[in-house]
């Protein structure tokens, strides 16, 4: 091979080799944590569910692997999956509403803010719904309240507990009043699910402001969240720019929120679907006698215990 | 009720029609110190004044509606409740917060006779009052404070007749601490509980789960020039376009105008208003929005209290714009 040869080789291998390289780093062998900068092997901060294991920062999860660490492997059944977004208002700003869904929905692989479905938890059937920050902010259109209250009274019919994983700034501005509407429309599904005594427990991870809370996130009958997570009605900026203040550095966090008596527990990431499990368990009607509340006699494990 | 002792406030659409009015009185009172008869001319200057009046009206713009809407002189949910009832008596505390809101007011009175519970958000007429009222921008308390008196009607079987009139709930750290998220969401889910009849009616501006917060029921009206929107167009216009100056551009977007709600089933009636707004005729305001509620009223009270649950929980469950895609 003449060097003029090598060198025309070369060029023409240059980009495969660089798209290689860049595809070495977004396969993510290695994961900065956006809190600590520390690097970690991804398989370990995927097996300890994206919390970070140096600082215990908790990393944004997608509704996905979300339903992946809460539902048990092959008992999730998604519903409402043939609900797509539109346009009433012909809404335009910068771009055209309907641009902007088309975009998102090319982008994320969603069709809108939320998953919905039945499925089980360790063992007990559950109605789940979980939203997702990154379809423009998780915020509440149409379709989010439809699949919400459409799980909600399916829940209520097949008398199930109700989970909904919050995510979401609010309201969703492109589709007007219709979404405003949709927090009274989900609200009103939750008080016939609570007249049934059923259990509803919202689970409010970052960030859960604006119209979620200020509805059927504020309405559990328990109401957990993650730690660290932005809890609150009005934007920390708005607060800001209203009272031209200096705002505690934990204002509208989950930990104020426990504090103020408005959470009942923040349970970190890997302990949510125990915790879960847990008070599904205890809000079952109770059975009388059941297994291990029959008298063991305790004479037994003694004398397998004495020495030969 | 009126205020005419003050001076007038002027929107900026409104010039036309008022510099015309200012002249017809001139050149009447010219005729009369010269005792020239004008009247024909008057009478023609007179018709192209309400000319005038009807075209700026029938063909406000969403941001000038917003302006109609948030007008100083607009009658207030006090206004109205001492036009229409008898026998009004103001309820105070939410018997929890420690502290009564000034945002929210309510009470018992009569309506043609029958007792009923009337509530809404109160703006001020002027700075002073509106400091107080906090610009009909309420805290926790004031919902709870609402809510504890729709409790009350509910078990004395008062219909419940509720005037919403406020930019948004307020945003501050009192009302954070104290849980503005969960008063207003536990308003939502109880309201659908509620077994009297329920009216809400938009009388000005109605802004974000503030409004929504004392908006659930069987009917939903407004008032011709008010307006009802998802979150306050400089709020909108400040997430949106990153400008709060795009205002007007988001109020255009956002459709949140009477008669582009009506349009979209979200609201059961529009409320006519005297030409030139409510504000220019408070007690003609007063009347259409007694018989409107009267109205509805004799039909809501011939059903039983599960059918009334029932319309109202689906009206709000059929609200919502999607496509439902055959599998």
């Amino acid at each position: 091979m003449s060097l003029f040869d090598w060198f025309a080789n070369r060029r023409k291998s240059g980009p495969i080799s660089k798209e290689r390289q860049e595809r070495e780093i977004a396969d993510g062998l290695w994961s900065k944590c956006p809190s600590c900068s520390v690097m970690a092997y991804t398989k370990d901060l995927q097996a300890n569910q994206m919390v970070c294991l140096e600082c215990g920062h908790h990393i944004r999860i997608y509704s996905n692997e979300r339903v992946q660490q809460l539902v048990d492997a092959g008992t999730w059944k998604p519903l409402d999956e043939n609900l797509r977004p539109m346009d009433p208002l012909k809404f335009r700003d910068r771009k055209s509403y309907a641009d902007r869904l088309r975009e998102m929905q090319d982008k994320t692989g969603l069709v809108d803010a939320v998953l919905t479905g039945i499925g089980q938890l360790e063992g007990l059937p559950i109605a789940l719904g979980v939203m997702d920050f990154r379809f423009m902010g998780g915020s509440m259109g149409s379709v989010v309240g439809e699949k919400l209250t459409r799980l909600i009274e399916r829940a209520t019919r097949e008398r199930l507990p109700v989970i909904i994983v919050c995510a979401s700034g609010g309201a969703r501005m492109q589709e007007g009043l219709l979404s405003l509407m949709q927090m009274a429309k989900i609200s009103g599904a939750l008080e016939r699910h609570r007249e049934a005594k059923l259990l509803y427990v919202p689970v409010l991870t970052h960030p859960t402001t604006g119209g979620v809370i200020a509805s059927f996130a504020m309405l559990g009958d328990i109401i957990l969240a993650e730690p660290q997570a932005t809890v609150g009605f009005a934007g920390r900026r708005v607060v800001e720019q209203t009272l031209r203040e200096k705002l505690p550095d934990d204002f509208q966090t989950s930990e104020y929120m426990l504090k103020h008596g408005f959470v009942d527990a923040v349970i970190p990431r890997p302990q949510l679907k125990k915790t879960l499990a847990q008070l599904i368990q205890l809000h079952q009607p109770y059975n009388h006698a059941p297994s291990h509340f029959v008298h063991v006699p305790d004479a037994l494990p003694l004398q397998t215990m004495s020495p030969d | 009720m009126t205020t005419s002792d003050r001076r007038p406030v002027l929107l900026d659409f409104e010039k036309p029609l008022v510099e015309l009015e200012a002249r017809i009185t001139q050149i009447r009172e010219l005729a009369e110190e010269n005792d020239v008869d004008v009247s024909e001319q008057i009478w023609k200057l007179e018709e192209r004044a309400a000319q005038l009046r009807q075209e700026i009206f029938h063909s406000l713009t969403p941001a000038q509606q917003l302006q109609v809407a948030r007008h100083p002189r607009r009658p207030s949910t006090l206004d109205y409740i001492q036009a229409i009832s008898d026998d009004w008596l103001e309820l105070h505390g939410d018997r929890t917060t420690g502290m009564d809101d000034p945002a929210i007011v309510g009470g018992v009175a009569r309506l043609a006779g029958r007792p009923v519970m009337m509530l809404g958000q109160q703006k001020g007429r002027d700075t002073k009052d509106n400091i107080t009222r906090n610009f009909g921008m309420a805290h926790p308390g004031g919902y709870r404070k609402a809510m504890r008196l729709m409790e009350h009607a509910n078990r004395f079987g008062m219909p419940i007749l509720t005037f919403i009139d406020t930019p948004a709930a307020y945003p501050g750290v009192e009302a954070e601490r104290l849980g503005q998220g969960e008063a207003i969401a536990y308003n939502l889910r109880e309201m659908f509980r509620l077994e009297v009849p329920i009216i809400c009616t938009v009388i000005g501006e109605g802004g974000s789960g503030g409004a929504l917060g004392i908006g659930v029921g069987d009917r939903l009206m407004m008032f011709e020039h008010s307006v009802y929107c998802v979150a306050p167009p400089e709020a909108c216009a400040a997430i949106i376009w990153r400008d709060a100056s795009k205002a007007p551009q988001a109020a255009e977007a956002l459709k949140l105008t009477a008669t582009d709600l009506k349009h979209l089933d979200i609201i059961d009636q529009v409320i006519p208003e005297p030409l030139g707004g409510a504000h220019a005729h408070p007690v003609k305001a007063a009347e259409s929005l007694k018989q409107v509620l009267l109205e509805n009223l004799s039909e809501l009270l011939q059903m039983t209290h599960q059918q009334r649950r029932e319309l109202r929980y689906q009206k709000f469950r059929n609200i919502g714009v999607f496509m439902e895609m055959s599998a």
